[in-house]
């Protein structure tokens, strides 16, 4: 077991994990953040999208060796409080979420998109999410969700 | 104070979507107990044998680990469905690969995952049957007295008076796939069971009284001694109609025997190569038609490959029976359904429930027989559509306010496609990426089949709560469809009164009554109807015992409430379905009203088949459709969508790669599902015709989106490449064979 | 997860220094572990053989990409997001950048590696075929010092490199000489994104008097290896291109590629994707003057 020292949403933490334990694993058993989901376990998915020091990345793929010193950023730590950030504001409000299993890896895959490209393209919110699959809306609501994002944050 | 504007109809917030889009719904595996250990299933590797030996090997600590065979079942060794020929845990023999042997559970779930893999089968092999003709032939009997899981024949008129005089008759062969659910989440339970107080499960399900009906026989325990609760699910499609059954009768076995919560969840490739799938499909047409375009005589062979047991095999067939001469008159029909066994895992319920199997025949049928005609695809469905006061293939006159030319002309129009197909025809001549665009036109019945909803007698209860509040009591889950909202909406209509004044009770087998499975696109229509009345009788309460009076408000209304449960102690309504006096079903005869309600629909599919890489991508999707009522606007757009892309999938995409009854891509690496890059622009519209029997009309959807664009698939590959092909899926090698042929 | 996690082992050595001390006492004891986004995979699905892993991802000395007038150099742990990002990548080899592209999606463009790619072997990888047809070098370093290879020989069979177990990829150097030349590049897929070649082809030539020159080609997914075709290759240059001339070329790629049938594709449609590519290939070529 190693000890590692990282940011989580914000707060200093060290987290007990096994040196090749899965970010994913680690996140929802010692951290107690289970909105990072498991869907697929292979770096498919996308469900278990978090941020690592700043990009995009699958949990899953994380060993926990290479989150020492890192500042992860997940679900939780996307809105501030009760406020919910635009992008899931948008989802809510759009049908962007139905079952909801893809829904806190895709927010966190839309949330990336958005910080590189703000004001993005159909095109462009495709590329964006095309490593988080969504079997219950077709992407469509997904796509209008990010694109509605958009415009209510520059009205 | 003025009523609250009502919510059907608008696009109000989802119930539980806040807790979704911030990350705190809590999945099944997202929850954990006190001394919780983990459970494992030791699998067949072999499709069919006797089991001579098991053995425990490695350097393991085998007296740490819980060990359950089928001995240690203390009832019936079977899941419960419509022949319990299922064992839960095979018991000297297996019938196919990943059969369900052995369970192991143990604290460290790494180690058991290793302890997994050193217990060893022997396994004496028998001969096996793969395929649905090696069924039909009867290659060997894997199954009772022919390997017929069930049979139906449906005779309207007499065919065989026809063949000799039509002017033309048309033969066909249409085959689909088996298509793997893939809801994201994977299966999951967790059981805690003593002999004392009997079975409690937590799980991702569609149907907790098939899980607590299930249970009992397992445990010869009385009704009051399991207790089944659904935990946020996500997404089902059929997949976790009764598999979780199942899966909560080995944690439940597993929990009693160790005295501890037991945790079962599947891992992907677990849940891919062990669960449920469509069923694969053979069906041939052969049809009688005059000069004149008119449908003379339709002789439908339909056959489904069941897997190694029966499950729900049965009801499948007779939805794809039902719907596989579709909408459309002929005064002379013949369904000749089967369900064959072969050794591979049970298929299963998936959204649609056969229907997409033959209805994707009978659309790539009549697009074949319109050329046999020199019709175009449109004009010999014109000509052929069912009408108000028109029997279908089992008898039924329709009664719906159905005008599908009506509808055609809108899907065609909405499409642009009189004029891209004709730009296509003329772009195709100097382009590798050839275009084309074809349609299908098709229906969904709504609610279970024949006498289905009889036999379930579902019930609904409202209640309402000290603070004030009504709660919605039903065992219909929220998978993603929205059951959470629209129960919500339909209640809070029903009593006049605003949203947050109604809650939707988490089904829990202890608290809510049993309205039925959340399946057949009931859950509106059916569900939803009694969610209705039973807002209403709670209603008539409040008003008759002179605590509400009209004019009422929100507030009036909880303090109504409030009031008569601090009196009485308790407030209740319940409502439970009877079949209305006009439908009528014979089971014997497969004749009658096979539904109470249809869905009507159109859609119109624009694709490019690239002749380089043989790549067909949708480009471009029009759904149309019937519905009765749109309930919330974004949700049905969304079902619909969801559906449209999934039947993408199924047309193009989604391949199990069999080997011996086993699927060998169980990855969501080599089983492709659409990623958001490979769906086109999905644009959906709706007609309304309301249903008398449905709340504010509304007839059910869940299932519709996937009949159709299969066919629409195929229909427009045809008209891009002059190709007829007739299997899904369709992938890049099976086009290159064709075009080269 | 199916993996037994206490079997495993990560290690991060502090420096360059430190890990290649590491690989040269124990060697093969230690495999290096750059972005994980295929070891991670194998260790899920519980068929990592390998027990031991040396964490690379910190070491600078294998990171940044830096440019001289002959050459841009990719440190190995160059993600597929760094080198899109890379203007002199962009303008001079889209080819390359077109791979990254189509790596897995974001997520995975974020970790995985170039070098990664390259050390991984795999036949059906996305960049291989852009790097051998840029006539790419690697930078192999190790205790002993540091030794340059040509990229188009480094992959000897199946999963065989020429790289020994004490050894770290260090580098990769691509030669600035793309100006004026004719790119190509096309992944056939199992879908638009995240998805695994059935056929990977990379192409580039120069056209002058109408004359073929300077082609190279490469394929992936079609043999055990990434591979070139030469007597396709030779055959074209110095010729004038011709529907005759893309006839033969297709025959002679036929006879070059020996791919598989496998639970993603069959050989059939594999060959014969990589001929209608070769041909899109050199049509393209045509239409560029």
């Amino acid at each position: 077991m190693i000890k590692v020292n990282c940011s989580v949403n914000g707060q200093k933490q060290t987290l007990r994990a096994h040196s090749m334990a899965r970010l994913l694993d680690v996140l929802r058993e010692e951290a107690g953040l289970t909105g990072t989901k498991e869907g697929c376990g292979e770096g498919e998915c996308g469900a278990c999208s978090v941020f690592l020091n700043g990009e995009l990345v699958m949990s899953c793929l994380v060993p926990a060796s290479q989150a020492e010193g890192a500042e992860i950023r997940t679900i939780e730590g996307i809105a501030s409080g009760e406020a919910l950030h635009a992008v899931q504001q948008a989802f809510l409000t759009n049908g962007g979420a139905q079952c909801g299993i893809c829904t806190p890896g895709m927010i966190m895959a839309a949330v990336a998109l958005l910080k590189k490209t703000p004001n993005p393209t159909e095109a462009d919110v495709r590329v964006g999410l095309a490593g988080n699959l969504c079997r219950c809306t077709g992407y469509m609501k997904i796509f209008d969700s990010v694109l509605r994002a958009v415009q209510g944050a520059n009205p | 104070m003025d009523r609250p504007q009502a919510l059907i109809g608008r696009a109000v917030e989802r119930k539980e979507g806040r807790d979704k889009v911030v990350g705190r719904s809590k999945y099944i595996d997202d929850i954990t107990f006190p001394g919780l250990i983990h459970g494992a299933t030791v699998r067949s590797p072999a499709a069919r044998g006797r089991i001579r030996g098991i053995s425990f090997e490695g350097n393991m600590p085998w007296d740490e680990f819980t060990i359950v065979t089928a001995k240690d079942i203390p009832g019936h060794n079977h899941v419960a469905l419509l022949m319990n020929d299922q064992p839960l845990l095979a018991d000297g023999f297996v019938n196919h690969p990943e059969e369900p042997v052995l369970l192991l559970a143990h604290a460290d779930k790494y180690l058991l995952e290793e302890a997994r893999r050193c217990v060893k089968f022997d396994i004496e092999p028998w001969p096996a049957v793969f395929t649905i003709e090696e069924s039909l032939a009867r290659k060997e009997l894997i199954w009772g007295q022919d390997n017929i899981f069930k049979s139906y024949l449906v005779e309207k008129g007499d065919v065989d008076s026809v063949w000799n005089t039509a002017d033309f008759v048309v033969e066909g062969e249409y085959f689909t796939g088996a298509q793997e659910q893939l809801y994201i989440e994977n299966n999951g339970i967790i059981a805690v069971a003593n002999a004392q107080d009997g079975v409690s499960i937590w799980g991702s399900m569609q149907c907790p009284y098939y899980v607590h009906k299930g249970l009992l026989p397992i445990f010869k325990f009385p009704d009051d001694k399991v207790r089944v609760i659904q935990t946020e699910t996500g997404g089902g499609f059929g997949g976790k109609e009764e598999y979780p059954t199942l899966i909560s009768g080995h944690a439940a076995l597993l929990a009693l025997k160790s005295g501890k919560p037991v945790k079962i969840i599947y891992d992907r490739a677990e849940d891919m190569v062990a669960t449920t799938k469509r069923h694969p499909a053979r069906t041939r047409h052969r049809t009688a038609v005059s000069k004149d375009g008119k449908l003379l005589a339709q002789e439908i062979d339909f056959v489904i490959d069941g897997g190694a047991y029966c499950t729900l095999s049965p009801v499948v067939l007779s939805r794809g029976t039902i719907h596989s001469a579709g909408p459309y008159f002929c005064p002379n029909v013949r369904v000749k359904a089967q369900a064959v066994a072969t050794n591979s895992p049970p298929h299963g319920a998936f959204r649609g429930f056969g229907a997409p199997q033959s209805i994707f025949a009978l659309e790539r049928h009549m697009d074949k027989i319109a050329q046999v005609l020199k019709l175009s695809p449109e004009e010999f469905r014109r000509r052929n559509f069912i009408k108000d006061g028109e029997t279908t293939a089992t008898g039924q006159v329709v009664k719906d306010k159905v005008d599908m030319q009506a509808l055609l002309t809108k899907a065609l129009a909405l499409s642009n496609y009189h004029a891209k197909r004709e730009v296509f025809t003329e772009q195709n001549q100097r382009s590798k990426i050839k275009k084309g665009i074809g349609f299908a036109t098709f229906m969904h019945g709504s609610g279970f089949t024949g006498s289905g909803e009889k036999y379930l007698s579902s019930v609904v209860g409202i209640e309402g709560t000290a603070q004030g509040k009504v709660r919605v009591l039903a065992a219909s889950t929220e998978i993603g469809q929205g059951t959470n909202t629209i129960f919500t909406q339909i209640a809070a209509d029903a009593l006049g009164v605003a949203g947050d004044v109604v809650e939707v009770a988490q089904p829990d087998t202890k608290f809510v009554p049993n309205s039925g499975p959340t399946v057949a696109s009931r859950t509106v229509m059916v569900v939803g109807k009694l969610v209705e009345t039973a807002a209403t009788g709670l209603k008539q309460t409040l008003v008759q015992s002179g605590f509400l009076h009209e004019g009422y408000s929100s507030r009036q209304f909880e303090e109504a409430v409030a009031g008569y449960v601090k009196k009485f102690g308790q407030l209740k309504a319940f409502s439970q379905y009877k079949q209305p006096p006009d439908i009528n079903w014979d089971d014997a005869k497969y004749q009658g009203d096979a539904y109470g309600a249809y869905a009507w629909a159109v859609y119109v599919a624009e694709v490019s088949v690239d002749t380089v890489t043989y790549d067909t991508h949708v480009d471009n999707f029009v759904a149309l459709q019937e519905i009765g009522k749109v309930m919330h606007p974004v949700f049905a757009a969304g079902q619909i969508e969801g559906g449209v892309a999934q039947a993408i999938g199924y047309a193009l995409y989604e391949k199990v790669v069999w080997k011996e009854g086993r699927m060998i891509n169980n990855q969501m690496t080599n089983y492709i599902m659409p990623t958001a890059v490979d769906v086109p622009p999905i644009h959906v519209f709706f007609e309304e015709q309301p249903y008398s029997r449905g709340p504010s009309g509304a007839k059910g959807i869940g299932e519709l989106p996937m009949d159709g664009p299969a066919p629409a698939i195929l229909n427009a590959i045809e008209n891009a490449t002059g190709l007829s092909l007739n299997h899904i899926p369709l992938l890049p090698e099976d086009l290159m064979e064709a075009i080269h042929d | 997860m199916r993996a037994h996690l206490p079997s495993y082992e990560m290690k991060t050595p502090a420096s360059l220094h430190e890990a290649l001390t590491l690989l040269a006492n124990e060697p093969g004891k230690w495999r290096p572990f750059a972005g994980g986004t295929d070891i991670m995979v194998q260790f899920e699905a519980g068929k990592l053989a390998h027990r031991k892993f040396l964490n690379i991802l910190n070491i600078a000395e294998l990171k940044g990409i830096t440019k001289d007038k002959e050459h841009l150099t990719l440190g190995a742990l160059t993600t597929y997001s760094q080198l899109q990002a890379n203007a002199v990548m962009r303008a001079e080899f889209p080819l390359l950048c077109q791979a990254g592209s189509e790596t897995g999606a974001i997520a995975i463009q974020n970790r995985g590696t170039l070098g990664g790619n390259i050390v991984n072997a795999s036949p059906a990888a996305d960049s291989p075929p852009a790097l051998v047809v840029y006539d790419a070098e690697l930078e192999l370093v190790s205790a002993q010092g540091v030794r340059w290879v040509a990229y188009p020989a480094f992959h000897k069979a199946y999963k065989k490199m020429d790289l020994r177990p004490d050894e770290l990829l260090q580098r990769i150097r691509l030669k600035r000489n793309t100006a004026g030349a004719h790119q190509y590049y096309r992944k056939v897929g199992t879908r638009r994104a995240q998805a695994i070649s059935k056929v990977c082809f990379a192409g580039v030539a120069r056209q002058s008097k109408g004359l073929l020159s300077d082609i190279r080609i490469a394929l992936g997914s079609v043999g055990p290896t990434v591979v070139r075709i030469p007597n396709t290759e030779a055959a074209l240059n110095g010729k004038k291109l011709s529907s005759q001339l893309i006839a033969q070329a297709r025959n002679n790629l036929a006879a070059e590629i020996t791919p598989l049938d496998d639970i993603r594709s069959s050989a059939a449609f594999r060959v014969r994707v990589a001929q209608n590519l070769l041909e899109e290939f050199l049509c393209g070529i045509g239409s560029q003057n």
